[in-house]
């Protein structure tokens, strides 16, 4: 089955602000979403509503295809090693072989003493997309040296070439062919 | 931890009311009620903030694995992190306070029944506390109320040995373990409002 993705008139209030008003979009297969906006615009809030974590104040989404989301957090245990707690979000997921192969020498170290920059890179690896499903990325590029940045729009791409949707939410420049753009202060309240 | 707390519990407390051998009979299963109680909300502060922090929560629910399921199994994780071995340290505890064979086997029936309860008031006050500054104060207070019909069937037991209390001890467990997920599920959602 093909993902989808169509949020339509979608309302955001955060506290007693209201963040957005009005936005509405539709992603097929292979189509991919960048979110530009300053910081407070509700670009990470639109995320979690799109993911189903947060309830929108009007409007609806709709979501065909499975949903994975990478944000500012690691849900990763910190006392366990790298190797023990990704394996366990890989039963979950029942996927075997690590996305990131730059990882496998880092699989012993607790994931307490990880860089930032290495940190990023488990919790991209954690929120692995399943083939042809929704992939949400909220800032992915902070904290990642240049190669890691290309690795990481390299797995974006290939995602996308096996027909998953792909919304990510940046103020950095994101390498995506045919991509859309939407500027959330366009729909601020 | 929970099980060191319970046993210093047992040994500090002959020191503060004396060495009078039919006072400590007498009230020691209380005492033991009490630190049982305690060490039960001693980890609260680890049992759930965390997870919502680091969004462990987060990722659970988009891989179609409810609060409610995950709540379940940390209940029955609270308790196997001290209620087996609480009863363990029960026996010595007891010696401690020379409680004839009878309470002790009262004693220990009722913290069998009484522990999952005291988990469950445990599980619902991190989830409840957990994005609230200074939840551990706060926790202290909500325990109050949820604690007393424990306490008081499980521990009164002591007083009255009939198997009354202990049923009745048995039954609100058993209701605080039905609610606790559900209850800890509906805070966890709330708490990615905030």
């Amino acid at each position: 089955m093909d993902p989808r993705l169509t949020v339509q008139d979608l309302a955001c209030r955060r506290g007693d602000r209201l963040l957005f008003r009005g936005l509405s979009f539709a992603l097929g297969a292979s189509q991919a979403l960048q979110v530009v906006g300053a910081n407070g615009t509700g670009k990470s809030s639109l995320l979690r509503i799109v993911a189903g974590l947060l309830r929108p104040f009007a409007g609806s989404v709709e979501r065909a295809g499975y949903v994975a989301l990478l944000d500012g957090n690691l849900p990763l245990d910190e006392h366990l090693s790298l190797g023990e707690t990704l394996a366990f979000w890989g039963r979950i997921d029942g996927v075997n072989e690590a996305l990131d192969p730059g990882l496998n020498t880092l699989f012993d170290v607790p994931v307490r003493f990880l860089s930032t920059g290495q940190r990023k890179r488990a919790a991209i690896a954690q929120s692995r997309p399943r083939v042809g499903g929704i992939w949400l990325l909220d800032e992915p590029l902070n904290g990642l040296d240049v190669r890691a940045a290309e690795q990481l729009q390299h797995q974006v791409a290939e995602h996308r070439a096996r027909g998953g949707i792909v919304v990510i939410a940046s103020h950095q420049p994101f390498a995506l062919p045919d991509g859309k753009q939407i500027d959330l202060a366009k729909f601020a309240a | 931890m929970p099980v060191l707390f319970f046993v210093a519990v047992a040994v500090l407390f002959p020191f503060a009311v004396g060495p009078d051998a039919p006072l400590l009979a007498r009230t020691g299963g209380g005492v033991l009620w009490i630190a049982a109680l305690l060490a039960a909300i001693l980890p609260i502060d680890r049992l759930v903030a965390p997870d919502i922090d680091n969004g462990v929560f987060d990722q659970l629910t988009l891989r179609g694995v409810s609060e409610e399921l995950v709540l379940v199994v940390r209940l029955l994780a609270h308790w196997l992190s001290f209620g087996p071995l609480l009863l363990i340290a029960a026996l010595p505890a007891a010696a401690l306070f020379d409680l004839p064979a009878e309470t002790l086997r009262t004693l220990l029936l009722g913290l069998a029944l009484g522990t999952p309860g005291l988990a469950a008031i445990g599980l619902v006050i991190a989830a409840l506390t957990a994005t609230v500054r200074g939840g551990a104060a706060l926790g202290g207070l909500l325990l109050i109320p949820l604690a007393v019909p424990v306490l008081i069937f499980g521990a009164g037991a002591l007083a009255r040995p009939d198997s009354a209390g202990l049923a009745l001890c048995g039954a609100i467990s058993l209701a605080l373990c039905a609610v606790a997920p559900f209850a800890g599920a509906g805070a966890v959602r709330a708490a990615r409002e905030s």
